[in-house]
């Protein structure tokens, strides 16, 4: 199992399947935010948190995964720049993506992000005096709700969290159908299926992302 | 037909290189890209310049020796058509071409259009065969081989070793000729024995080599002019997981292959 960590294939292995791992959270954390659009995501959070085990299996995992795909997605980056060393005067490419050329930079844009992401929801050092743990609702629940509305009035954050989410979709686009053939779990027939499926998954979690601060900002969803 | 040409001319390995411009005149639209070659050099002669470096062989798209990238596409516009078999048809009365040799660490430029390509061989010798013990030749059809293993061995075995996959590559892998070569044996059952093997000695010799990893950018498979697939790419990483639970065996295989047969 040591090549997983030293060879090429392995790497990738490694980076396919933590990907798909923090894909699978990237769809449930989804769903769990469109209970904001009918008024239960106070509810929603407390049941969450209630569920201790579950949380922090999730967490560990998910920490797990992450390093588990960036490690080795730096090191194979710099081995792949060193194995290129020039390009050519004029430079076709035939096949390749906007989104599959750049997973490098989309990638440490998410990772800038997650680290905000972090401490403004989860840690909530960023407004404090607005987040779910210093307010409670009229059901003695931390008012996530407040908290979330209040952040997304502002256009600023807004669309930082709109920028952040569209390196999310092009890193998807091309690291879904990617991870499938890195486990080898493709065919000539599956190749452009799992293409387009991959690119569908991601422009869906895209909308669904995007749909909070969006309407919050354009000010359909009001406290 | 008249066109201007720009070729990268290196002197030696660790000389440094340049494009230069050229002017090709008076080509038939029936020339081979190399036949053009040929006339250009020719004239250079003629007034005593060095004439252009290019890799050539068989010149009916087979040997995979033509290392050129013409307009950044390996082997030119054409799809599944190798340098040599590419025509001045394919290009217009006045057009500007770009001629550059591989570009690829693995690859060093030996001179001008030629590149050392020996990376290759090094990745074939590492697993890149089956072991056998010789004798008479085998009675045909003694061991069954189902139709489509034999096509899907038959595809793979199409890879000439040209290099334009590892020109094409962003990262300069080798990953779809090594793939090829990896599901080529993989398929049939004389390399089977030592498939496991094989996809660890092959993928450690292609990092080894400078190679870079695959991204799954597939701009290999559009450059290939045999039309190798991204496919066999899956079908390696496969390998490569079943292979897995015991490891990387670099142990050379016993000389006993009953015992080995069995796996």
């Amino acid at each position: 199992m040591r090549v997983l960590v030293t060879s090429q294939v392995g790497k990738k292995v490694l980076m396919a399947v933590s990907g798909q791992l923090m894909t699978l959270f990237v769809i449930v954390h989804m769903l769990g935010n469109t209970t904001l659009f009918f008024g239960g995501l106070n509810a929603y959070a407390a049941k969450l948190h209630s569920l201790l085990l579950l949380v922090w299996t999730a967490r560990l995992l998910m920490l797990t995964a992450l390093v588990a795909h960036v490690v080795p997605g730096i090191q194979l980056y710099l081995e792949n720049r060193k194995a290129k060393p020039g390009s050519y005067a004029i430079r076709n490419s035939l096949r390749a993506t906007f989104a599959s050329k750049n997973m490098v930079w989309t990638g440490m844009i998410i990772g800038a992000f997650l680290i905000y992401h972090l401490l403004h929801f989860t840690f909530q050092f960023i407004h404090p005096e607005q987040g779910a743990s210093a307010n409670i609702d009229p059901l003695g629940r931390p008012d996530v709700s407040r908290m979330v509305l209040f952040s997304f009035q502002s256009t600023a954050h807004a669309l930082m969290y709109i920028t952040a989410l569209t390196a999310l979709l092009l890193h998807l686009t091309h690291g879904i159908q990617s991870s499938f053939q890195s486990l080898g779990l493709n065919t000539d027939r599956s190749i452009p299926v799992i293409v387009r499926s991959g690119f569908v998954v991601a422009m869906v979690l895209f909308l669904g992302y995007i749909a909070v601060p969006l309407i919050i900002l354009l000010g359909i969803l009001k406290g | 037909m008249n066109l201007t040409l720009y070729v990268w001319r290196q002197k030696g390995p660790h000389a440094p290189g340049k494009l230069a411009r050229y002017e090709a005149r008076g080509i038939s639209p029936e020339m081979s890209f190399l036949e053009m070659l040929d006339v250009v050099n020719e004239s250079l002669i003629r007034e005593g310049e060095e004439p252009i470096s290019f890799d050539h062989d068989c010149r009916e798209g087979i040997c995979g020796t033509c290392s050129q990238v013409i307009n950044g596409v390996p082997h030119g516009p054409q799809e599944r058509t190798t340098v040599c078999q590419l025509h001045m048809r394919s290009f217009r009365d006045g057009d500007t071409i770009y001629i550059e040799p591989w570009r690829a660490r693995a690859f060093p430029v030996i001179r001008d259009l030629i590149v050392d390509r020996s990376a290759f061989e090094r990745i074939i010798q590492a697993g890149g065969y089956i072991s056998v013990h010789t004798g008479g030749v085998p009675d045909g059809n003694a061991l069954l081989i189902p139709k489509e293993n034999a096509d899907t061995a038959m595809d793979a075995a199409e890879c000439i070793g040209c290099g334009a996959c590892v020109a094409a590559c962003p990262n300069g892998s080798a990953m779809l000729f090594t793939a090829a070569k990896v599901s080529h044996l993989a398929a049939l059952p004389q390399g089977r024995v030592e498939a496991k093997r094989r996809v660890c000695l092959m993928t450690e010799e292609m990092l080894r080599q400078g190679f870079g990893s695959c991204s799954n950018h597939y701009e290999c498979q559009a450059a290939c002019p045999k039309g190798i697939r991204v496919s066999f790419i899956a079908k390696l990483n496969r390998e490569f997981i079943k292979a897995l639970p015991r490891g990387t065996n670099t142990a050379p295989p016993s000389p006993s292959h009953g015992t080995e047969a069995k796996e």
